[in-house]
């Protein structure tokens, strides 16, 4: 049995947050869960998925966030309690249901994660998406803490049955991607069929009803301000005329420092774990008892934004600060030290930071970026890329994935990058602006996303490019999750279908469509010539599985290679490829048995033949 | 008990995600309350992945710079990329087996030697304890149990003041089944290889 299914109350374990935010979702019986994956958030899904196995859990991998909040909208509607979830900048793409259905509600609970990643640890930008819930006029909740995250959803989704609303959880890397123990609650029973009952006042949002919506809208909100003032999450820890207002993670960096300051008399601190709308009575009376109040909060000023407007509105002239050059940053992530630094400052305490190591004699270190792994097929097409724009002038689009990695040297294939399915439509744009060839990339889980509508555009605007659909047979990046194109039966599942790209794209009225197999390097090289020599939309769709889910589900067995005496020391390989399993010893290119697959790449392009299979 | 804050950092792939649940379940059994961060995604693919614990009585989950009391690293260009991380108080435990950065095989920067790099550690913290975990590893059957090594060599420096019996317990819960036994005598190897290397 799934570890986070088991019906035992009182059970203590250690759960990493994303997988108690599933559990959360469970104990409150949550029977419908859709999402489009995305680190910091993947971990929740694939928990739910795995659940989904064995349990009568619906859960869907939906084509991209906009399909997914739809998909959830229609069973929160039909009075099943939903859980759609996502990254921050998958609650762009669900911007548009998003909007509206805060008018038109829900008839069961409806909780929507967004999972925030200040610092950008695995994102293209770190956008505070508190501003979704105020902008939409959706309830919010921020945990703290990995436990607090558990008790959070479930409360979520208790707020989002009485008010009607859907209710974003807010989350952030450091809550995701932190690991605490958690004591297991009770399992809710789950209703798993609804019925939708037609109400077109509520769900047809033609202008008249949407209008008398939105008025009904901003009753709820109302409502659920009241409640905001009673909310259990909405606390003040300790006393004193210090004030400071933290949310999330900076909590506790705020809760450590005043203890490590030794201020714990002096200062007291109102966490907003009910974050939107704000409590604003219970900060006016927190502003009330104060000097001086600092606010502490990854990301945009969102709440000191509010504070200071509480305060007016109170008539209490204190000083408010958050973000100034001498206190905290828009940018980035915080930590405890920071925090302990500021607070001290802005209260005016002695402290002196521990003295810091001298790094300043430390022998340099090369860098270690993140790299396409070995034997990665989007290697071997990029290799096949470059070989065949050989001494063009040529813009390389590309697109979110691992494969965006592409852009280091030496392969060099990516020059622009927006967002999911920007390759396709930027290419567009390139190929219309400029005499430049245009030769883009992009994932097949990400075409399939939103690289589909682009490609439509190209058809029918004519543009002129060559798309390259590297289809590894899954979602890669996110760790290994299904989209349409991946066969099931690969994951030992039935009961899916398949959508095949190459019908697709011809379907769409893509006139020059070919395939390639990226590790036939000759082959692909000549093959991508004659697709970038078509006036028109080209499509070529490089067919190569992951090769970690290859592996993981056996589908290829290492056949690790080794360079030969024949050798001459072109070094081709290591500069033209940059696999990392290659290494140099006493001057000479090696190759790392260890984690050399055999894809063969270096093979076929090492000018001696040196490189064969390690006998 | 007393916070007590530890970096681990290594190569992805090198198993810190792992060993890092194995101390979580190791605090478990002490009864001692702990937090983990670790990073996930794009930093996985060959970049460096960094796992902070926090042991004992603090409630963040990260450490800052300068404060971490145990730095274990499980590659020594990473260790030492980490100093930054130490105090002249922090002990630091090191794998000595070398997994240079491919940028180093294309010219694009240097990979210190491994003295230096022991030397540098041991003089600017407060103890260093350096093995070839990658070969106690081979030694115990597989190079993927340098981390139950590099564990064992952790809890015989008595840094983290857990007991070895209580890890042992910890791995047999958390590892499976069948790898058992071999990471168990990867985390006896480890734990030697320590004592005589004091």
């Amino acid at each position: 049995m799934h570890k986070l299914l088991k019906d035992s109350p009182g059970e203590k374990i250690m759960l990493l947050g994303n997988e108690a935010i599933a559990r959360g979702a469970v104990e409150a019986g949550v029977a419908f869960a859709t999402t489009y994956p995305g680190t910091p958030s993947s971990e929740v899904s694939l928990n739910l998925f795995q659940m989904s196995q064995e349990s009568d859990l619906y859960f869907e991998y939906s084509t991209n966030e906009k399909v997914s909040l739809e998909v959830a909208a229609a069973a929160a509607n039909s009075g099943l309690r939903t859980f759609c979830m996502m990254k921050h900048v998958g609650l762009n793409v669900a911007a548009d249901p998003l909007m509206t259905l805060a008018y038109i509600g829900v008839t069961a609970g409806m909780v929507i994660l967004t999972a925030d990643d200040p610092a950008m640890f695995s994102s293209q930008n770190e956008q505070d998406n508190r501003y979704y819930a105020k902008f939409g006029h959706l309830p919010m909740f921020e945990p703290s803490n990995v436990a607090e995250a558990k008790e959070m959803i479930k409360e979520a989704f208790e707020l989002s049955e009485t008010l009607r609303q859907p209710v974003i959880l807010r989350t952030t890397t450091r809550i995701n991607h932190s690991n605490a123990f958690v004591t297991f609650g009770e399992i809710k029973e789950r209703k798993t069929k609804g019925r939708f009952e037609r109400d077109p006042m509520r769900c047809v949002t033609v202008p008249a009803v949407a209008r008398g919506l939105h008025v009904k809208l901003l009753e709820r909100m109302d409502k659920a301000a009241g409640m905001a003032e009673e909310s259990v999450f909405n606390f003040v820890t300790g006393q004193g005329v210090w004030g400071v207002v933290a949310n999330g993670v900076s909590y506790h960096y705020a809760l450590d420092a005043v203890k490590d300051l030794g201020i714990e008399s002096k200062v007291k601190i109102l966490r907003p774990g009910f974050s939107n709308p704000l409590p604003r009575k219970k900060i006016k009376d927190f502003l009330a008892g104060c000097e001086k109040v600092l606010v502490i909060e990854e990301g945009e000023p969102f709440m000191e934004e509010a504070v200071k407007a509480f305060a007016q509105e109170a008539g209490l002239v204190l000083p408010i600060l958050g973000k100034t050059d001498a206190l905290f940053t828009s940018l980035g992530e915080f930590h405890p030290a920071m925090v302990r630094e500021k607070i001290a400052a802005f209260f005016g305490i002695d402290y002196t930071p521990a003295p810091k190591i001298d790094t300043s004699d430390v022998p340099e270190i090369a860098n270690r970026p993140p790299n396409l792994c070995s034997g990665c097929s989007h290697r071997a097409t990029f290799y096949a890329i470059k070989k065949a724009a050989e001494g063009m002038d040529v813009i390389h689009p590309s697109d979110i994935g691992c494969y965006t990695l592409g852009f280091m040297p030496p392969l060099s294939v990516g020059d622009f990058v927006v967002c999911m399915g920007g390759s396709v439509s930027s290419s567009c744009g390139f190929s219309k602006a400029t005499d430049q060839k245009v030769v883009s990339v992009i994932g097949d889980s990400t075409f399939f996303h939103s690289g589909i509508t682009g490609l439509v555009n190209a058809v029918f605007n004519r543009h002129n490019f060559t798309l390259v659909i590297l289809e590894n047979g899954i979602t890669a990046m996110t760790g290994h999750q299904p989209h349409p194109g991946v066969d099931m039966e690969l994951m030992g599942m039935s009961g899916y279908g398949r959508v095949n790209i190459e019908n697709l794209v011809k379907a769409l009225g893509v006139e020059h469509v070919s395939v390639i197999k990226p590790f036939k390097v000759k082959k692909s090289i000549e093959t991508l010539k004659e697709a970038m020599a078509f006036d028109g939309v080209s499509v070529v769709i490089s067919q190569e599985p992951c090769i970690l889910w290859a592996k993981s589900i056996k589908l290829k067995k290492p056949r690790p290679f080794e360079v030969t005496d024949k050798c001459t020391d072109h070094k081709e390989c290591i500069n033209g490829i940059a696999c990392p399993s290659f290494y140099i010893e006493e001057g000479r290119v090696k190759i790392d048995a260890d984690t050399c697959v055999g894809c063969a790449l270096c093979a076929q392009i090492c000018p001696e033949n040196a490189i064969r299979p390690l006998k | 008990m007393k916070t007590l804050r530890m970096v681990i950092v290594a190569v992805g792939g090198q198993g810190n995600l792992l060993a890092s649940k194995v101390l979580g379940e190791a605090a478990l059994i002490e009864g001692v309350e702990v937090r983990m961060s670790e990073i996930h995604g794009m930093a996985q693919r060959g970049g460096v992945v960094e796992s902070s614990i926090i042991f004992g009585d603090a409630s963040s989950s990260i450490i800052s710079d300068g404060e971490a009391d145990i730095l274990l690293g499980f590659e020594p260009a990473e260790t030492l990329r980490a100093i930054g991380r130490c105090s002249a108080n922090t002990k630091v435990i090191t794998n000595t087996a070398t997994l240079p950065p491919f940028t180093v095989g294309i010219g694009k920067g240097a990979y210190p030697e491994v003295d230096e790099i022991k030397r540098v550690l041991k003089e600017k913290t407060a103890g260093l304890v350096a093995i070839d975990a990658m070969a106690l590893a081979r030694k115990a059957g597989s190079p993927m149990s340098v981390n139950i090594v590099l564990l064992g060599a952790l809890i015989q420096t008595g840094a983290l003041g857990f007991s070895k019996e209580n890890v042992k317990e910890a791995i047999k819960r958390r590892i499976k089944p069948a790898l058992v036994e071999m990471n168990l005598n990867a985390f006896d190897l480890g734990f030697e290889a320590a004592a005589a290397a004091v």
